[in-house]
């Protein structure tokens, strides 16, 4: 009896395992949602399209751990497999890094972003961005994410929870670092010239 | 008169207290003619050696590695600290060596590589670009902010052990497992601190006093004295007790150049894992 219970209770993670085998595309309609089209980002969420695959797995368990504080993304983890979270990450990691699309902001405002990114503000003790997160922001793997071509608004939320402590899973603390560092202004600069990943 | 003096004495100190490091000129103020361009190329030799000068460059590093923020950060030994202190008398060489020649030091071991000579292109640019960023420094002056803050003697003596627990909490993530830094693309991104690719036995940083220095300075980057006194030296003590390219200045082996240029603040020369350090 015990045993046919444990069984049971194995089958839908079998059943996942089996389709995980199977599909060469996971459904990401559930993510496009949220991350939309492809999920290239949009607004308050995260382009996962083209990050990398074992930053996106290392985010994934932190939410799941609780490491990383989220209310829609928590709940998401916990409910998702190990094997998932490898499945959507390698795929997520896969897909094409949208084209970033000239933009219409301010030229004063993303030459201030320019230079955060590409020389950062050392007199504040800021380094610039580029030198951890690649030459053109593309990310060095495993543990500096691609930041170009990211949503304005995510951007700039993630700093401001660096800030008050919300987010913590940086390595050595480095990204709480700077953005304690960071005024307004300058996140709203190195935010705007991010998501458009330099092109002006 | 006694209190005028007094009062005087107090104000000098406060402002002693509060003195600024030296702000060098911001680069938007570069001149627009053939001087700014040499001094532009200067600048740009300085943040991208490897492409600049990569046939000067005999390792893996550029010279922003040890001199952050294009050579302008006060204690990381910063150009506008030190194009205004030569020529010197220098206890390295045991000779007067002007601020070209101790350029041609930092090429033949922080970067492995061979001087630039005198009137070459990369000289004369490197030489324009420390010059201009000393706009108003007074010659002959240590500014503050010059060189790296020396660094007390530690409560305990350096340890390797310690400081590998140090170096795997703060350093790793960039600097990799085994020192070798991490590449973006095929550059450096985060510089190699020990191996074929770092500095050699004759760079100043192989000193544990002066790496600990440099590290407790500026290290982990953005978090500057952020480690204890403590974990700076055992760190460099731990990074330094690793091999790297040999001192090219040891013509009659180790023993002997350890004895005629090394001194107590290295382990050049010391048995580490049954190898011997420098050979």
């Amino acid at each position: 009896m015990k045993i046919i219970f444990l069984l049971l209770g194995l089958m839908p993670v079998l059943a996942q395992a089996a389709n995980a085998e199977k599909m060469a595309k996971p459904d990401i309609s559930v993510c496009e949602n949220c991350h939309g089209k492809d999920v290239a980002g949009k607004d308050d969420f995260p382009r996962l399209a083209g990050m990398g695959a074992s930053y996106l797995s290392k985010q994934l368990q932190d939410f799941r751990s609780g490491k990383r504080a989220n209310q829609i993304m928590q709940p998401i983890a916990k409910s998702i497999s190990d094997s998932d979270i490898r499945k959507f990450s390698e795929y997520f990691s896969g897909l094409p890094v949208p084209a970033p699309q000239p933009t219409t902001a301010d030229a004063a405002l993303l030459n201030q972003g320019e230079s955060l990114a590409v020389n950062g503000d050392w007199t504040h003790g800021i380094p610039a961005c580029f030198q951890c997160h690649g030459a053109k922001g593309q990310g060095i793997a495993p543990d500096f994410p691609s930041i170009v071509g990211q949503p304005a608004n995510y951007v700039s939320n993630q700093i401001a929870n660096w800030k008050s402590g919300t987010r913590s899973n940086d390595p050595v603390g480095l990204m709480k670092s700077v953005s304690d560092r960071l005024s307004d202004d300058q996140i709203k600069a190195v935010s705007v010239y991010l998501t458009n990943g330099g092109v002006k | 008169m006694k209190i005028a003096f007094l009062l005087l004495l107090a104000a000098s100190s406060v402002f002693a207290a509060e003195e600024k490091t030296f702000t060098p000129p911001s680069e938007r103020e570069i001149p627009n003619n053939d001087f700014g361009n040499v001094i532009k190329l200067g600048k740009s030799i300085f943040t991208d050696t490897q492409h600049y000068a990569k046939k000067f460059a005999g390792n893996g590093l550029n010279c922003v590695n040890c001199h952050l923020d294009s050579g302008r950060k006060a204690n990381s030994s910063p150009l506008w600290g030190a194009y205004v202190r030569y020529p010197a008398y220098r206890a390295k060489t045991r000779q007067v060596n002007t601020f070209e020649e101790r350029l041609q030091g930092c090429f033949m071991f922080s970067l492995n590589g061979t001087p630039p000579p005198l009137g070459s292109p990369e000289m004369t640019a490197l030489v324009s670009y420390a010059y201009w960023m000393s706009t108003g420094v007074p010659v002959g002056t240590k500014p503050k902010g010059a060189g790296y803050p020396e660094l007390p003697k530690p409560a305990l003596a350096p340890d390797f052990s310690r400081g590998k627990e140090v170096y795997a909490a703060n350093c790793q993530v960039c600097h990799g497992t085994n020192g070798e830094g991490k590449m973006d693309g095929d550059k450096f991104a985060f510089p190699p601190l020990w191996g074929n690719e770092s500095f050699n036995w004759g760079a100043g940083m192989h000193r544990i006093n002066t790496a600990a220095a440099f590290i407790k300075a500026n290290m982990p980057l953005s978090k500057g004295d952020s480690l204890s006194d403590q974990e700076a030296w055992d760190v460099a003590q731990f990074v330094m007790s690793h091999d790297r390219p040999i001192d090219p200045r040891a013509k009659g082996g180790v023993a002997a150049a350890k004895k005629e240029y090394h001194d107590e603040n290295c382990r050049y020369g010391d048995t580490v894992d049954g190898k011997i350090l420098g050979e």
